[in-house]
């Protein structure tokens, strides 16, 4: 098993990408940003940050980076996904906009702005599945939550009675933010589930 | 199902996390001006994170004169129902009631606006009071600050709107980001003359020079036209722009505004700018601010 630091990137396309370089490196990773496929060649995992899904599912396409990242993710290359991300990551989108595309990789259905406009956006502790200590506190943005997953899929948080963290492999969403919080539990999880693939693959 | 799960009673709106937070999701992004729901529609399939609504773009407030006020409710609301990005809207500086009408309506979003008449001379309004988040503009440091203190929860660069000129976006862009470099080398007795001379509560003042930036989301707004003026803001250390009258006002719209998504993504790579940039048909025409008398300039208003 290499001890090297794992190389995670995080999709630069658009959102908020420099809180979450920020805390995979507080977790011990080595994190770049990614916009090209040449970018995405290089790294171990990658994380979909928060931001517009919309917007950046049309980067993706448009730049030619939603292919190549399909390709790795069903290689089995470790994503996580905040907010936009989950909504990326989802198989399916109850309500797309016309020609929304997502990565998939999670059997899941994400509803769009489920939890309401700005004006409902909240914050709000969770216990979350494989987070030992004191709950995660929460932070939710015109967030989505996950209407149903699929048999492969385990429910890690839910908030009253919508889940809002789920993995499924070495896929992991969550409709809130914890890049904002400066508790860096949840990428450290993410970090470990990179360290594991990679040491699995080089057996 | 783990048993393990369960959950907390109390989700709280409004912090400034959330309001923050907010802000953060949209860097990276351009966020457009539009006067319609048709409009704001051509916006979000180009790739804008959000659109402002307003009723006359700065250009045409500029031509036509008069008050310029909040836009009418109905056309705020046949936009929300138009998009699914977020939806923001312009209050008076000062006009506290239009900002509460705003948040009535579910904008995601408050820009209290020096591009309409200022409603109060003295008194911006307090930020704090709503759960709807502000965004305000600055043309330097110590303005930017004073908005935070009353509750801003992100700052654009006030440029001069409705011109399709950059210079001044530039000149408040470069004077923020001087300011908080030179805040970088004080030593802590520094800091208290500091706060004097920018004007600005003492712990927001040290809280910029220990990050080496605001503690709030910094957007680019007035007078960007094309791609290679969004790559410049973007260059020069904005974390996104506001495109007012220059996508609406130009030939082709649509093609103008997927051009400047582009361009501000990648703010740091000329052939991609150069492809962005190229057909795109006539841009807006442009006013030099030089030749703009004193009472004409929007950024002169707020303090």
């Amino acid at each position: 098993m290499s001890h090297e630091a794992p190389v995670i990137g995080v999709l630069a396309l658009q959102g908020d990408v420099r809180e979450h370089l920020i805390a995979l490196a507080a977790a011990d990773a080595v994190a770049r940003p990614v916009r090209r496929p040449e970018e995405l060649a290089e790294v171990d995992g990658l994380v979909i940050p928060g931001g517009e899904s919309t917007t950046i599912s049309k980067l993706a396409v448009l730049f030619g980076v939603m292919e190549p990242l399909r390709a790795r993710v069903r290689a089995g290359m470790p994503v996580y996904g905040t907010c936009a991300g989950m909504i990326l990551l989802a198989d399916k989108i109850l309500d797309p906009r016309s020609g929304q595309e997502t990565v998939g990789g999670i059997d899941m259905i994400v509803r769009r702005n489920a939890f309401g406009r700005q004006n409902e956006s909240f914050e709000a502790s969770l216990d979350v599945n494989g987070i030992a200590g004191d709950p995660v506190e929460g932070v939710f943005i015109r967030a989505p939550w996950v209407e149903s997953v699929g048999a492969e899929a385990e429910v890690l948080a839910e908030h009253e009675g919508h889940i809002v963290a789920v993995r499924q492999g070495d896929a992991l969403a969550t409709s809130f933010h914890p890049e904002l919080t400066g508790d860096h539990r949840v990428h450290a999880l993410f970090v470990d589930m990179v360290r594991a693939n990679r040491a699995a693959a080089s057996l | 199902m783990s048993s393990t799960i369960s959950e907390n009673q109390t989700p709280e709106t409004g912090t400034a996390r959330v309001k923050r937070g907010m802000a953060e999701q949209l860097k990276g992004g351009v966020i457009m001006d539009v006067v319609n729901a048709e409009q704001a529609k051509i916006a979000e399939d180009a790739g804008a994170v959000a659109v402002m609504a307003l009723e006359r773009v700065p250009a045409d407030i500029r031509k036509d004169g008069g008050v310029a006020r909040m836009s009418d409710p109905n056309m705020i609301e046949e936009i929300i129902e138009a998009v699914s990005i977020p939806v923001m809207a312009k209050s008076r500086i000062g006009h506290f009631v239009e900002a509460q009408v705003l948040q009535s309506l579910g904008v995601d979003y408050i820009d209290e606006s020096e591009v309409l008449t200022p409603a109060d001379e003295v008194n911006h309004s307090d930020k704090f009071a709503f759960t709807t988040p502000f965004v305000c503009g600055a043309t330097n440091l110590g303005e930017a600050l004073r908005r935070i203190a009353e509750g801003a929860a992100m700052i654009r660069s006030k440029g001069e709107a409705g011109t399709g000129n950059v210079v001044e976006a530039v000149r408040h862009l470069r004077q923020i980001k001087n300011e908080i470099a030179r805040l970088r080398g004080f030593d802590n007795n520094e800091l208290y003359a500091a706060a004097k001379d920018l004007r600005a509560p003492y712990e927001l003042v040290k809280e910029v020079a220990e990050l080496g930036k605001l503690p709030v989301v910094l957007f680019s707004a007035g007078g960007v036209a094309t791609p290679a003026d969004a790559a410049l803001m973007r260059q020069l250390g904005a974390e996104g722009v506001f495109v007012g009258s220059g996508i609406f006002k130009s030939g082709d719209p649509a093609k103008r505004a997927a051009a400047i998504v582009k361009a501000t993504t990648f703010y740091d790579d000329p052939k991609i700018i150069a492809d962005a940039s190229r057909n795109l048909g006539e841009a807006m025409v442009g006013i030099n601010c030089d030749t703009l008398p004193e009472a004409e300039r929007y950024a002169n208003r707020g303090w």
